[in-house]
């Protein structure tokens, strides 16, 4: 499917002329020079940070923004929010069956008991994955992700092929993370068309039950809190 | 508007690559252009609505093109210059236009930490009855709009059962135009995977869609 695929797009830059061709020569030169194959058909022009320092000169000096601020933001969403919170929530919510209903039935006010919320979280739905169900999210019109517990999207997440596939070939995908799933789980995907922001609390795998709580956060991966994988059972020496 | 970035139910875009340990910005600038951009929206001369009207009219062949802050970018441009914080020759040029007075950041340091706990919410909080009751089976309009919509082409003319109601909610549609918020419920509509795919889905499988009080009519 790859190769005919390529095959199309060399000939459909033949047809195109330079221009066309230049760019996706422009385009395996990046992949090459950088390692970096996850943008694929993408290009990205070697001049976009010359393009966005001149852009953020002007904006500061013209007072718009102030750069201990852009400083700030980078460094919430580097170092301070991601996915470790939400692991926190899964874990409380393993370990506390009340938590477990508060998170269920009102998520915004559960997330807030362990201090997270806020931006592109403000409206959370959890759903809860079972031997029965098993619950996905994606956004196919954008990227729209609860970032207060999962930090910013990774790239696949955002990518023309998951925010295609997930809605008619969910378990296609989950086959591509590794995730065979037997036919008689129902298989639930969350498109997150409106600002409700959903995470998944995935099953608590066996042979955990002697945990603490902060050792079950250690176990849970983003991947689980997509949907798009199981959390491990846990390895012999494994982290805890 | 029936643009290429509604990519629900789309084939051969290409296998997901997951990407081991992967940064949260690959380079330097898609972490300014992230900043940069929420730093701008502060200014409240749009809103998240408008935000990605804008990213969803960069051209299709474009928009599959260019990487993710690279969209971003081009939203925040066109809106920048559209709504009179910046002049495009200004961003040609890099420089303020002569005579310009410098302002003050709406979004300065100290107020990072409270804008990212406190969010933007998109609830409103004025009496606005549902029009559907959970569990009433509905179907998502058959609409086309040329602007923006949250109603994904994969729903429309679909048959599906109210399963939550999320309270009352800005209007993207008309939000985005910036030509109100008409606040209305948003609910979680479900439909089964074979009323959107057809027979050869599995049976027991669905896709939750979050859809708007306007984008639905009773069944």
């Amino acid at each position: 499917m790859k190769a005919s695929r390529r095959d199309f797009l060399t000939t459909a830059a033949t047809a195109a002329g330079a221009a066309a061709t230049a760019n996706l020569a422009n385009a395996e030169d990046h992949q090459q020079s950088t390692g970096h194959d996850h943008h694929d058909h993408q290009v990205v022009p070697s001049d976009m940070a010359l393009r966005v320092k001149s852009l953020e000169s002007l904006l500061v000096e013209k007072g718009l923004v102030d750069r201990a601020a852009l400083d700030a933001l980078i460094d919430t969403y580097e170092h301070k929010v991601g996915p470790r919170n939400g692991a926190q929530v899964v874990a409380r919510a393993w370990v506390d069956p009340g938590y477990k209903q508060r998170l269920l039935t009102d998520a915004d006010k559960a997330i807030a008991e362990l201090g997270y919320g806020g931006q592109q979280g403000e409206h959370m739905v959890v759903v809860e994955n079972s031997s029965m169900v098993h619950n996905m999210v994606v956004c196919t019109l954008c990227s729209c992700y609860p970032w207060p517990v999962l930090g910013l999207p990774p790239v696949w997440y955002k990518s023309a092929p998951y925010r295609s596939r997930s809605v008619i070939d969910p378990r296609g995908v989950l086959r591509e993370f590794g995730l065979q799933l037997s036919e008689d789980v129902e298989v639930r995907v969350w498109d997150s068309t409106a600002e409700l922001r959903y995470l998944v609390l995935p099953e608590r795998p066996f042979g955990t039950e002697g945990l603490t709580e902060s050792a079950l956060a250690a176990l849970v991966t983003r991947d689980s809190m997509i949907g798009v994988a199981k959390v491990p059972p846990r390895r012999e020496g494994g982290a805890a | 508007m029936n643009g290429v970035h509604d990519m629900g139910g789309m084939q051969d875009m290409g296998p997901i690559q997951e990407e081991k340990n992967e940064p949260v910005f690959h380079h330097p600038w898609e972490g300014r252009v992230f900043a940069i951009t929420r730093s701008m929206s502060a200014w409240r001369k749009w809103n998240i609505d408008a935000l990605r009207y804008q990213r969803e009219l960069i051209p299709p062949a474009e928009y599959l093109r260019i990487s993710y802050y690279e969209i971003w970018l081009t939203g925040l441009l066109e809106l920048s210059v559209k709504s009179g914080l910046v002049a495009r020759a200004e961003i040609d040029s890099g420089k303020p236009a002569a005579g310009s007075a410098k302002r003050t950041p709406a979004l300065t340091a100290d107020k990072v930490a409270s804008l990212v706990a406190q969010g933007t919410p998109a609830s409103r909080d004025v009496m606005a009855p549902p029009k559907f009751q959970m569990g009433q089976r509905v179907r998502a309009r058959n609409i086309n709009p040329i602007g923006h919509t949250r109603l994904p082409r994969y729903a429309r003319g679909k048959f599906g059962t109210i399963e939550r109601d999320h309270g009352v909610f800005v209007f993207p549609d008309t939000n985005a135009e910036f030509l109100g918020e008409k606040p209305q419920h948003v609910y979680s509509v479900r439909f089964t995977a074979r009323e959107l795919w057809g027979e050869r889905s599995t049976l027991s499988d669905a896709v939750y869609v979050d859809l708007w009080d306007d984008y639905l009519e009773p069944a």
